[in-house]
Order: structure tokens, then C-alpha cells, then sequence
């Protein structure tokens, strides 16, 4: 009895995800063994049987460390995400979306309503005559069912829980996700609020040529094939390098693909997206507005592109309404009908 | 009552509001109008919120962002006109920004007419006049804003950490 170690508690969650960070931890392949020898795992929906009540069972603060992945998009994930907050020492926001609401968080161009719309009327392959909605709460005769409520924007973990790391990514890389768990086992974590990755840009790891080029044009990935040797933004092609944090192993850059941010901005970056494009913009050489605008036109999709994986994480957050959402005119069409 | 809600009660809730405005306006010329504005006792409205910088290639969208995000309705950037730039490409750093801010401003549901971009010299009190006077009614015909906190407070109501830029800022 004397002898055992205690082994650690760890918990893994995915709220508003696509799966991919959970798989981003298997992916420390046999390492995992070496998991499951240090850690006793209390919930990890993806790959065991837990129940939420059995993590509501626990004593406050007896989960060790919670790697929490995907964005706070529903009360459920929301609820799981204060739950979990209140049994774990150390909790951590695993990827983009749970650091800065990555992917999901670009549905905050749009409210509940159109995205329902959408999604349960106009889109070609909806069969769905009754109209019918997803409701918070139905009564049947047998009593009452509840679903959880959708939320109109996406949110990030920090939104809503104090957050002790983050481990950016879209997925994290298997090398910071192993680095970041032999720190936890041996309890050397740097201070609280880090962001485990690299501090500096990844222009300044690449090892693209660069010459201080001007842009003449700006190409999207599918139209254009760079040279694999030179820097992309260079190239015309919108590369987030300048203003996201370094730590993936410049995976995309290897594939002779652009960096779309996904770790996220550097520390020193204002703001992700308007430094990105600060930055694509001013590449461009010309001085009369027309022959500007014609260059710059072709940079489609600004907030897209800049926004990528950090809306939830920007200064606006959400579309103002009053300039109406995409589906406004299609609504005053269907109600006139 | 929700049936109530007409599109007059959203300007009813604004009664007595006043837009702000905030304008960057660059040392070396704009911010010479606005002074040349004032000694000309030339009438402006008192909506501005006036922040001089080095040279309009100094305010980052980001500067821009922030702004609006802390509650501004309207935002003005004023600098030298092209080729009197102090530091001689400044203002055509800011001239490039803009043709893709602006369509960005508009992806985030931003009326074009909160956010305006001006070639003002030392020598244009009246311009500056009559620029500021414009965009103030632009903005008062637009409404309030609402500053991200609130905007966010409205959407879900949920009460954010303050950090994350929410809805008990
Ligand atoms: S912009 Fe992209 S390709 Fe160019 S140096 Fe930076 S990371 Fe490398
Ligand atoms: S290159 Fe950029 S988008 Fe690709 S993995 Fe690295 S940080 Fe993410
Ligand atoms: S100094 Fe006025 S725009 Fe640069």
C-alpha cells in the first residue's frame, strides 16, 4: 500500500469539436500505454464509458488536470465545462477551439435563427415539412424531455471557466501533446495562464527564401501551385506565419501549404485576423486606388481567411445585426409567401 | 408584449443617446485641420473623441477594432493627403489596409458609413468641419452600436469571465 504511487487523475472532454483533438491524443501512439500506467482516466467520452453523474461524484478538485478540447456552443457544454472546472486542479484549453473557438466559431457571422434556418429548412437535401426545430423542452405524456439550449454566438473555454494552459492547434501536434503531459506528470509547468508553444512568429522558424518581395497578385491555394522553396506570402498567397505563434512543426508550410493560424496569435499580435491583414495588405505595391483595389480584390473572404480559427477570440466576436444575415431576404420572401 | 416590439422601439431605447466618435487623426496634417477647425471657430459637432498619432500608417485595423469593440459608434481615420505623408508611404500603408478593412467591417455586419478614411491637410479646417459633421449624422441615422460586451450581453445573456471580452464587463 505504502509503495503504489498515486497516479494522476485525467479527464478529456470535447464540447463543440470535430474529433480530431481527441485523436490528436491517441496520435502519441504507444506513448498512450505510458498514459494509462500514470493516469487513471475519470471521463473520456470518445473512448470509454463514463456517465456524467460518475464525474458529479467526484470530490472538488480531485481530477488532477482536464484536457479540455472543442468550443462552448451549447448549456451542455457549457454546464460540463464549469462541472469539470470545479473537480480539476489544473485545467487546460486543448486546441483552437476550446483557446480561441477555431472552426465553429465562424458560425458567429450568423444568430440561432439562421443558422436554423438553414439547417432545418433551406438547405437542398432538408426533407423536413413539419418544419420542426429543435426545442429545449418537449412534453410527452410520460413527462418531460430536455435537449440543451443552442446558443446564438460560439464561445471560447476561457469565456466561461478559468483556464490554466493552453495548447493551441487544430489538432495540437503529438510532440507538445507529450511535452505537455510529461510537464504535468513530472510537475514542471510554467506559470499559470501559458500558452504551451513556441513565443515567437513562425516566419521566424520557416525556412522559406525570403526576398522582401511586393505582391502583384494574390492567389487561393487550389489556383496556384508556390514554389516550395519561397515564401508563400511572397508568392501572393495569404500565409498567417507573421502573426501566429510557433510550435507545430510548420506542418503546412511542409505540405507546400500556407499557415492558416491555427496556433493562434503570436503575443504581441494586436489582434490575429487585423494584424494578418495589416500585413497581407500593405505587401502590395501601387500608389492609385483603382489599380489597389483591383490587387487587393483578390484577397476574397477577409474575415475568413484572417479569422479563421480566432473569431471567438477577436475584438468584434459576433456580426452586428442590424446590417442584416445572409439569409434575411430569403426570410421576408418565405414569410410574404 | 415580444409581439409588441415595433422597429421604433430600438431607437426609443436609445433616447437621449449621443454617438461617439473616435478619430485618429495624424499629427502632421489632420490633427493640424482639426486645430485649424477649432481657431476658425468653425462648428463641428462635440461627438468626437480625438486621438492624435505620428501618421495615419500608424493605426492598425486593430486600433480601428477596438474602438468599436469599447463602444465606439463611428470611426474616422484622418491623414496627409497622398504624397504629403510626413514619413512619405504611411498614408499609402493605410490606404491598402482600408480596401480590405472595409470589407471585412462589412462582414461583421458594420455599416459602411461608421468607418471612414480621409485625406485632411493642415490647411483644411473646413474639410475636417464638414467630414466630422457628416459621419456624426451618418452615425446618429445608424444608431447605437453597443460595444462587444453588450452585443454579446444581447445574443445569449450568459455571464462571461471578463477576460474573455463578455457580457459582465
Ligand atoms: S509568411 Fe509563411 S511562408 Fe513566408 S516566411 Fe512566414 S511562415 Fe514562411
Ligand atoms: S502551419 Fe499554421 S495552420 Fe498549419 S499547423 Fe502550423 S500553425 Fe496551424
Ligand atoms: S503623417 Fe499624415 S498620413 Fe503620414
Amino acid at each position: 500500500m505504502p509503495e503504489a504511487k498515486k497516479k494522476l487523475k485525467l479527464a478529456l472532454y470535447w464540447a463543440a469539436s470535430c474529433g480530431g483533438c481527441d485523436i490528436a491524443v491517441l496520435d502519441i501512439d504507444e506513448k498512450i500505454l505510458t498514459v494509462a500506467e500514470l493516469a487513471d482516466i475519470v471521463l473520456w467520452p470518445v473512448a470509454l464509458d463514463f456517465k456524467y453523474k460518475d464525474v458529479e461524484a467526484l470530490a472538488d478538485q480531485s481530477v488532477d488536470v482536464c484536457l479540455f478540447n472543442g468550443a462552448v456552443r451549447n448549456s451542455e457544454q457549457r454546464e460540463l465545462a464549469e462541472l469539470l472546472r470545479q473537480k480539476s486542479k489544473v485545467m487546460v484549453a486543448f486546441g483552437a477551439c476550446a483557446c480561441f473557438g477555431g472552426i465553429p466559431a465562424l458560425a458567429n457571422q450568423f444568430d440561432r435563427e439562421s443558422i436554423f434556418r438553414r439547417v432545418y429548412d433551406t438547405t437542398p437535401s432538408t426533407d423536413n415539412p413539419g418544419r420542426v426545430r429543435p426545442q429545449t423542452k418537449l412534453s410527452v405524456p410520460q413527462g418531460d424531455l430536455h435537449l440543451p439550449e443552442f446558443y446564438n454566438a460560439v464561445y471560447k473555454l476561457d469565456d466561461v471557466v478559468e483556464v490554466d494552459y493552453y495548447i493551441p492547434g487544430c489538432p495540437p501536434p503529438p510532440e507538445l501533446v507529450w511535452e505537455a503531459i510529461t510537464a504535468i506528470v513530472e510537475g514542471k509547468l510554467p506559470p499559470k495562464g501559458s500558452t504551451l508553444a513556441g513565443e515567437r512568429s513562425l516566419c521566424h522558424t520557416c525556412k522559406r527564401k525570403k526576398e522582401d518581395k511586393k505582391v502583384t497578385a494574390f492567389h487561393r491555394v487550389h489556383e496556384f501551385v508556390p514554389d516550395p522553396e519561397k515564401c508563400l506570402l511572397e508568392q501572393g498567397i495569404i500565409c498567417s506565419g507573421p502573426v501566429t505563434r510557433e510550435g507545430c512543426g510548420e506542418r503546412c508550410l511542409n505540405a507546400n501549404m500556407p499557415c492558416r493560424g491555427c496556433f493562434g496569435p503570436t503575443p504581441e499580435a494586436l489582434e490575429h485576423g487585423a494584424s494578418m491583414l495589416s500585413a497581407a495588405a500593405t505587401l502590395v505595391e501601387g500608389k492609385e486606388e483603382a489599380e489597389l483595389a483591383e490587387v487587393l480584390d483578390g484577397i476574397v473572404d477577409p474575415l475568413g481567411t484572417f479569422y479563421r480559427f480566432t473569431l471567438a477570440d477577436s475584438l468584434l466576436r459576433i456580426r452586428n445585426k442590424s446590417l442584416g444575415l445572409e439569409e434575411k431576404a430569403e426570410e421576408g420572401e418565405e414569410a410574404a409567401s | 408584449m415580444t409581439q409588441a416590439g415595433s422597429p421604433k422601439s430600438q431607437a426609443a431605447a436609445g433616447e437621449g443617446w449621443e454617438p461617439k466618435v473616435v478619430a485618429f487623426l495624424c499629427n502632421w496634417c489632420s490633427y493640424t485641420g482639426a486645430d485649424l477647425a477649432g481657431i476658425s471657430r468653425l462648428k463641428y459637432p462635440a461627438n468626437l473623441r480625438i486621438i492624435r498619432v505620428m501618421c495615419s500608417g500608424r493605426v492598425s485595423p486593430a486600433f480601428v477594432l477596438k474602438a468599436f469593440h469599447e463602444g465606439a459608434d463611428g470611426v474616422l481615420v484622418g491623414g496627409c493627403h497622398p504624397g504629403d505623408c510626413h514619413y512619405l508611404e504611411g498614408n499609402y500603408k493605410t490606404l491598402k489596409r482600408k480596401l480590405v478593412f472595409e470589407r471585412l467591417l462589412e462582414q461583421f455586419g458594420i455599416e459602411p458609413g461608421r468607418f471612414r478614411l480621409e485625406w485632411i491637410s493642415g490647411g483644411e479646417g473646413d474639410k475636417f468641419a464638414r467630414v466630422a459633421e457628416e459621419l456624426v449624422k451618418t452615425v446618429r441615422e445608424l444608431g447605437p452600436l453597443g460595444s462587444t460586451a453588450e452585443r454579446l450581453g444581447r445574443a445569449d445573456g450568459l455571464a462571461l469571465r471578463a477576460e474573455g471580452g463578455g457580457g459582465n464587463a
